[in-house]
């Protein structure tokens, strides 16, 4: 099957990265976009778009070098997982994309995350961490729903952007918590406290809150490790069903989720990619050792 | 096939409307930053405002004078300018209230810390801590005619204005900060401390006694010298209760004058500004803040250490 | 029992047993000493309470509230008092509570950690231990005769406003500290800067803190006697301020700022400091007043503490 955008990319979007791109129609046509459509089984699934490109990413806290010449690519309306033992540097790489780690001092980026289609550079210090904040959105390993309304939670990023009229905002908050599979559970109660909620129900509510202002990459760090099992359940379905809206990028330290929600995965291991590769490829036939003793249970 | 995605980028992301925002929040931080050095500014002044009134003043006194002269007469004929007796009123008047202070504040402080139960303290805390917010001309009156009167039954010969009546009033009025601070102090000692004591038979007496209090030392030190500051500054209950007569003297049953009473003293007068009258107020409010000052630094030093130390 | 070592004395059961009780006396006695004196302390407040109003209590009465200060005791009242010290309030509210809770936002949520921001702790922590006194002489020479304020209401509540600044600054930094870091974070990443995560949620989450802050300064400020008989308030007042409200256009005045005042802690001071015994009754009954002011600030200061607490739990 295939799928042609019909949005024309921008000229910078065209500077040929990977080789394939060379068969690409030049600049300024439209831009026809390959997908191969996803069959159940989740197989032998390649890369087909790349939202964003990582290269030779490094990460600083102060001296202490936390993650080393990453690259890697990841795959546009897909879930790539990272997984690794704790310490690795797998929520520290995750928070580079929306630039979580500029809110403390003395931390520093090298490298580039190529954000496509417009090119830019997320940890360059030509753009203002705000802005990729405000492109990429993030979900927490504990809920954090604001002590206001379910209804203000979900419009504060709406709000944030300038959305002032009320049709507007409620519309947009419907779409958001329907999205995000909690809008049969909350409809009747807007006006009441995100407190009230279940931690389950707290948690869909904060990816509503992030879907609400459409990101380009929605992040999750651990968005199940404080959540009981059947909440857990409904996430993990919900991620798998925001794969046609949103590229997601997920860090969980649970093996099972990892190889149930993601397309691809990445095994990172002090602070450095160890290997990246299908979800299917990865948990049945690892390439690397190191990858293997980890799905095994060797170390963890 | 590989290509880069092409959907369309958020069109939610306004560059203008985020440079405005940034703009704002310049703006605001610089504003937020000019209350902040508010606190700079005013310790700034005062200090320069304390020092330049104090050289006019030492233009006309000498320091040695000052510091050694037996008298303090500034507004008689016959001027003396001897700071001696009003330190002597402070020191004596600062003695007698940590003399009730210091083992009152503590015996309570352990008591709450290691033998009352969550809610009695949780319950008597805020109420101690009204004890400190009472306003001090209050306590004024009472030690005037409450505190006063009752010393005079047990000593016919105090007179009515008096440095003990005054003094233990104040004592009185620190207890709640000397509590607050040394029961901050014990409870930061860690409970594996506690549980190595017990486990050896001791009871809970033996355990405050013997570890909590030695493992919370300079929280208490800092307690105690806190509490030095705050009987040092005090003004109204010396003013009302100890009298205003310079007098020096260490004997908590005479009246005297403190530091801080001499000018509210000078200050209920009415004296030209600039005359000798004038600057000797700032002079002296010079020694009383020099004072509160190195009791301060010691204080808080100490309060640091213990909050380090666990 | 030849053939077993000797036992020590102290590891004897039965002197371990005595031994025990002793220290379990000692451990009782501590408790009741620590209880009695606890209440000791508590039963003088009451005392004290009680022996104002009872002192005073020839004196309560609407002419009280009505009269001015009079030679003669029973006719004095506390009209300029307790009007001076309402519009001296005024002023150290709307000048402590900003900058307080200004430079509280600063300190937690914006200053880098640097030896700059080292200072401007230092200087809070610092001023909070400052005699009030020396503040009354600060003003004296910076707002009276500097800015030429005076002795008047402005010069007044902006001293006490100095007065109180570190008690703000200090709750509002704790109830701020209170909002957990994963608030702050969840609204970073949605793209706030970091006055909209202030303004939209630190600074309502910490309300109920700030508002103990400031009523616990207000209620430390209205008792302060030493620093505004420093600048030098006049206590024999027989008159009003103007009034903050006039009947032309802008209806509004800030003449008050500039006149004369006294205020009730003063009011009381002089009374109290007359030899004449009748005025001790005009002093009790003031210092009920105030006393019972203070108290009603301070319980609302815990209620409210209480109430927030209670309401978002996080």
């Amino acid at each position: 099957m295939i799928d042609t955008s019909t949005r024309a990319a921008p000229e910078s979007t065209l500077r040929n990265e990977e080789p394939a791109r060379s068969s690409q129609p030049a600049a300024g046509a439209a831009t026809p976009r390959v997908t191969i459509a996803v069959d159940d089984t989740r197989q032998a699934r390649a890369i087909t778009s790349v939202k964003a490109q990582v290269e030779n990413l490094n990460f600083y806290y102060g001296q202490n070098r936390a993650l080393k010449n990453l690259s890697i690519p990841i795959a546009d309306k897909q879930v790539t997982a990272l997984i690794g033992p704790s310490g690795c540097g797998k929520s520290t790489f995750l928070r580079c994309f929306n630039r979580m780690h500029d809110l403390q001092p003395d931390t520093r980026y090298e490298g580039s995350i190529t954000l496509h289609p417009d090119n830019i550079n997320l940890v360059g210090s030509g753009i203002d961490p705000i802005e990729v904040r405000m492109r990429i959105g993030m979900v927490f390993q504990k809920p954090n729903p604001f002590p206001k309304t379910i209804f203000e939670n979900v419009a504060y990023g709406l709000r944030l952007r300038g959305v002032r009229n009320r049709a507007t905002l409620a519309e947009e908050v419907e779409k958001a918590l329907r999205g995000a599979a909690l809008w049969d559970e909350v409809k009747d109660r807007l006006q009441d406290s995100a407190l009230a909620l279940s931690g389950g129900q707290m948690q869909r509510l904060c990816i509503a809150r992030a879907l609400a202002t459409t990101p380009e990459i929605l992040l999750f760090d651990e968005p199940t490790s404080a959540l009981d099992p059947i909440a857990t359940a409904k996430i993990e379905e919900l991620i798998s069903t925001l794969r046609d809206q949103v590229t997601v990028l997920i860090v969980t330290h649970n093996m099972q989720q990892a190889a149930r929600v993601s397309d691809y995965t990445a095994f990172m291991y002090l602070g450095e990619l160890i290997e990246f590769d299908e979800a299917a490829k990865i948990f049945t036939n690892p390439s690397k050792k190191a990858t293997e003793d980890y799905i095994t249970g060797r170390y963890g | 096939m590989v290509s880069t995605a092409a959907t369309q980028s958020n069109d939610l992301v306004s560059r203008s409307g985020l440079r405005y925002r940034k703009i704002r929040d310049r703006i605001i931080e610089t504003l937020l930053l000019a209350a902040g050095l508010v606190a700079v500014f005013t310790t700034l002044a005062i200090v320069v405002i304390l020092l330049t009134e104090s050289s006019a003043f030492f233009e006309h006194v000498s320091l040695k004078d000052f510091l050694t002269d037996t008298m303090w007469t500034p507004l008689f004929a016959d001027a003396h300018y001897g700071i001696l007796p009003l330190v002597a009123g402070t020191l004596t008047t600062t003695i007698v209230a940590l003399i009730v202070a210091v083992p009152v504040g503590t015996i309570i402080a352990i008591y709450l810390s290691e033998f009352a139960s969550h809610r009695l303290r949780e319950t008597v805390k805020p109420i101690l801590e009204l004890l400190g917010a009472v306003p001090t001309v209050v306590y004024g009156y009472f030690a005037l005619t409450a505190v006063t009167p009752l010393l005079q039954k047990l000593m016919p010969e105090l007179p009515g204005f008096n440095m003990l009546s005054a003094g233990l009033v104040i004592g009185l009025m620190i207890v709640p900060y000397v509590a607050s601070v040394s029961e901050d102090a014990m409870r930061s000692v860690p409970r594996y401390m506690r549980e190595g004591s017990y486990a050896m038979g001791a009871t809970r007496l033996q355990t405050a006694l013997r570890v909590v209090v030695p493992g919370a030392f300079s929280g208490l030190a800092a307690a105690f010298i806190l509490g030095i500051s705050r009987a040092v500054g005090e003004t109204m209950v010396v003013a009302i209760a100890a009298g205003m007569q310079p007098n020096f003297t260490f004997d908590p049953r005479e009246q005297a004058a403190t530091i801080t009473a001499y000018i509210v003293q000078v200050s209920l007068g009415d004296l030209p500004h600039g005359s000798i009258g004038y600057q000797s107020i700032f002079a002296a409010g010079l020694v009383l803040m020099l004072i509160t000052l190195i009791f301060n630094v010691i204080g808080f030093s100490l309060t640091r250490k213990f909050r380090e130390a666990y | 029992m030849a053939g077993l070592p000797t036992v020590p004395e102290y590891l004897n059961p039965d002197s371990i047993r005595t031994g025990l009780s002793r220290r379990k006396v000692l451990d009782q006695v501590f408790v009741i000493v620590g209880l009695v004196l606890m209440f000791a302390c508590l039963g003088i407040l009451a005392v004290l309470f009680m022996n104002l109003v009872l002192d005073g209590s020839e004196r309560f009465g609407w002419d009280f509230f009505t009269n001015f200060p009079s030679r003669r005791a029973e006719r004095a009242g506390i009209l300029g008092a307790w009007v001076g010290t309402s519009l001296i309030m005024l002023v150290t509210a709307f000048c402590a509570v900003p900058v307080g809770v200004a430079a509280a936002i600063y300190l937690e949520e914006y200053a880098p950690k640097n030896w700059f921001t080292a200072i401007i702790e230092i200087n809070v922590t610092n001023l909070a231990g400052v005699p009030s006194i020396v503040y009354g002489l600060l003003a004296l020479g910076l707002f009276v005769y500097q800015f030429g304020l005076g002795q008047s209401i402005a010069a007044a509540g902006l001293t006490l406003a100095l007065l109180i600044l570190p008690i703000v600054i200090v709750a509002t930094r704790e109830s701020i500290r209170a909002v957990p870091k994963s608030i702050r974070e969840a609204a970073y990443g949605l793209g706030a800067t970091r006055w909209e995560v202030t303004k939209d949620h630190v600074l309502p989450y910490s309300t109920g803190g700030i508002l103990t802050g400031m009523i616990l300064g207000l209620s430390r400020a209205i008792g302060e006697t030493a620093p505004i008989i420093t600048i030098g308030a006049l206590s024999f007042i027989a008159f009003l301020p103007s009034s903050p409200i006039t009947s032309e256009f802008p209806f509004i005045s800030f003449a008050w700022l500039k006149d004369p005042f006294t205020a009730m802690p003063i009011q009381m001071f002089n009374w109290v400091s007359r030899p004449d015994q009748a005025f001790q009754a005009n002093a009790a009954a003031a210092g009920a007043i105030l006393l019972g002011m203070t108290l009603l600030m301070n319980a609302v200061a815990i209620w409210i503490r209480y109430r927030f607490r209670k309401k978002i739990n996080w």
